[in-house]
């Protein structure tokens, strides 16, 4: 175990002479991954608004170029991540989600701009200290006072602790001093004791798989959890496990950009083909959003749930509908 | 609370309506959805009417009052403007909706009570102007002013301005609310500021579209935006300030429609108060065509809609813009 002032946090990351992510306030007062220079804060905060995956997975990139001259056809790529960097304070959820979008992209066929950026990656994750009621990552069997990551650390009053996870974390904080674990043990211990308490913690899945699809899928109850879902993209858009997207072309002129953005299964257009839109009414979306993390993701992905309980659906949704919610309507006995 | 629950379960009872349009309990305290109950079960259950019935109803009532039978809907103030203007676009099926006015002391606001430093919420309850906050670490105290919606800290009026019954008292107009202090906060500004500051503001947004979803004067039924063949869906954006074309092009279409509700900013997962371009619209027409409220009654002509040989002339915004620019 090493450990750091927090005084000397700006001095540590500047030495680490790579680009560095970390949750800082944004004007609003909300946290956002930020790209960190001397002076920028890390957040008091439990947790960002818009989840880590931003960076790996951005909501919008542009992926190739053709350029046409004359009778010639340039192909430009955009695969341009060669250089390291951290990213700092990444909570257990979101380090969780990463293992969750690993199994998209990094399963075959690869996702090359998503490699190259995980590659270049080195995750120091951050224990929680204050949960949030809306946390219930303790139904995915994620512990928040030790999250997983190359290096993990803990905020204490006026110190960090690190521990090194993997060979790069390791190298990441050799020149730091040796520090004592009992105040790491002292505040997993307190943490524990909350996570044990929180609301929805013990959130019974029991059901949710690929025996049970069409059980759930031909659920009548989907019809009053989605009565008054707005159709927006919110919860997709915070959500640290949403992967789809969509690839589209933009033509500049002389040229045509292939970008892809993020999409949301609660769009109109979402999978829309030429035969039309496959789930016409808000329903069908609103079903495929939780058939798609609690029964589908698990069935092709070892039992396997997709989401981590960030619980930031929870806090963002308009109309406060979520998966907790549909888990609890349409779920296991033991929600009571 | 009882009242109106109680109301509710009476409407229904008695067959005046079919359904019944409110706010359904949740898994805390604040998580509270609109609903449409059907049975007198259902509600003894599950309808909640609360501090955290922010949620404004009338949208629903485009889709809802469509169906078969009639709907009880219970409106708040601010509700009831979005009500008539929805009834003046002729977007509601007026005699298949029989409207409750509730009244209403002023919302709160979850995120706002967290903003005070209080961490894992379950439970609250009002102890004069203070409300004690039950959390995961122990008891903690906000006051009740600091828990209120930022849009109820300007609460233009607490008339309810169409209803078929009322419970409790009506309200009235607040002329002196201060809801345009703001506005005038930025037109002071110089241009570079002013763009500094929407910049500032816009940069964040991530279109997850919920502003326009959730306004009830957004009620076309298939936006712009969202229009694949017409090549303006606008899936991603180009640059971090693009999202202004949108915000500023759905600010345009709801001018002199929108009543400032306040659920766009309500429900911006980034807390962009987007609320302030409609206020500076309101404001705007205001001064250029005298006062008019947007959803206030039926009859009046909106101003942009209306001509009047004393209408301003177009050249108005050189004058307005200062500096000829």
């Amino acid at each position: 175990m090493k450990k750091l002032p927090i005084t000397e946090l700006d001095s540590f990351l500047k030495s680490l002479n790579m680009p560095v992510y970390l949750p800082s306030d944004d004007p609003s007062g909300q946290a956002k991954f930020t790209r960190w220079a001397e002076g920028v804060q890390l957040t008091q905060q439990l947790n960002t608004v818009r989840s880590a995956k931003d960076l790996f997975f951005p909501q919008m990139e542009n992926l190739v170029d053709f350029k046409v001259q004359d009778q010639k056809i340039e192909i430009i790529e955009h695969r341009n991540v060669s250089e390291n960097f951290v990213i700092f304070g990444v909570r257990a959820c979101d380090a969780a989600a990463f293992e969750i979008l690993d199994r998209v992209f990094l399963s075959d066929p690869v996702d090359g701009y998503y490699k190259e950026r995980r590659d270049h990656a080195l995750i120091v994750t951050m224990a929680c200290s204050a949960p949030e009621e809306t946390c219930f990552c303790t139904a995915f069997g994620i512990d928040a006072a030790d999250p997983k990551g190359d290096v993990t650390a803990w905020k204490t009053e006026d110190s960090f602790f690190f521990r090194a996870n993997t060979g790069k974390g390791e190298k990441l904080i050799a020149g730091l001093a040796d520090g004592d674990e009992s105040a790491v043990q002292a505040q997993q211990a307190q943490t524990r004791e909350i996570l044990s308490k929180l609301p929805n913690g013990k959130l019974d899945l029991t059901g949710f798989d690929g025996a049970h699809m069409m059980e759930k899928f031909n659920d009548s109850r989907w019809k009053e959890l989605s009565e008054a879902c707005l159709g927006c993209g919110t919860c997709t858009f915070v959500c640290p496990t949403c992967q789809c997207y969509d690839v589209r072309e933009f033509n500049t002129g002389d040229t045509i950009q292939r970008f892809r953005c993020w999409d949301s299964c609660m769009y109109s257009d979402f999978t829309k083909m030429s035969a039309g839109q496959p789930r016409p009414t808000q329903l069908e979306r609103f079903r495929q959003r939780f058939m798609h993390k609690l029964v589908y993701f698990p069935d092709n992905n070892d039992g396997v749930y997709g989401c981590v309980g960030c619980g930031r659906c929870l806090q963002k949704c308009p109309i406060h509908m979520n998966i907790v919610k549909v888990a609890k309507t349409i779920g296991g006995e033991g929600n009571g | 609370m009882q009242e109106v629950k109680q109301k509710a379960i009476e409407l229904l009872q008695s067959g005046k309506v079919q359904r019944v349009l409110g706010w359904k309990t949740g898994e805390f305290f604040y998580d509270l959805t609109p609903a449409v109950f059907e049975t007198v079960e259902e509600i003894k259950k599950d309808f909640v009417f609360s501090p955290f019935c922010g949620a404004n109803l009338s949208k629903y009532l485009i889709a809802e009052s469509r169906k078969e039978g009639k709907i009880a809907a219970f409106l708040k103030p601010c509700d009831s403007y979005s009500f008539v203007q929805l009834l003046k676009e002729h977007r509601i099926v007026r005699e298949n909706v029989h409207v409750v006015g509730v009244q209403c002391n002023g919302m709160c606001d979850i995120e706002a009570i967290k903003a005070q430093g209080v961490k894992g919420v379950t439970a609250v309850r009002q102890e004069g102007e203070t409300l004690v906050c039950e959390t995961l670490y122990g008891e903690k105290s906000v006051p009740y002013a600091a828990a209120l919606s930022e849009r109820c800290k300007t609460c233009k009026s607490k008339k309810i301005v169409l209803f078929d019954e009322l419970l409790g008292e009506n309200g009235e107009d607040d002329p002196d609310c201060g809801r345009f202090d703001l506005v005038s906060k930025l037109e002071a500004m110089t241009a570079e500021e002013r763009f500094a500051f929407w910049q500032q503001e816009l940069s964040r947004c991530i279109r997850c579209n919920a502003c326009r979803n959730v306004c009830p004067a957004c009620s076309c039924e298939k936006c712009v935006f969202d229009n694949d063949t017409l090549g303006t869906a606008n899936k991603a954006a180009a640059n971090s300030f693009e999202e202004q074309n949108f915000h500023i092009i759905r600010a345009f279409h709801v001018a002199g429609r929108c009543t400032d509700c306040g659920e766009c900013s309500r429900v911006c997962p980034q807390h962009i108060p987007l609320h302030l371009l409609n206020r500076k619209f309101i404001k705007d027409t205001n001064e250029l065509y005298g006062e008019y409220q947007a959803g206030a009654d039926l009859e009046t002509r909106p101003p942009l809609v209306d001509f009047t040989q004393d209408d301003c002339e177009p050249s108005v915004v050189y004058t307005r813009g200062g500096n000829g620019k």
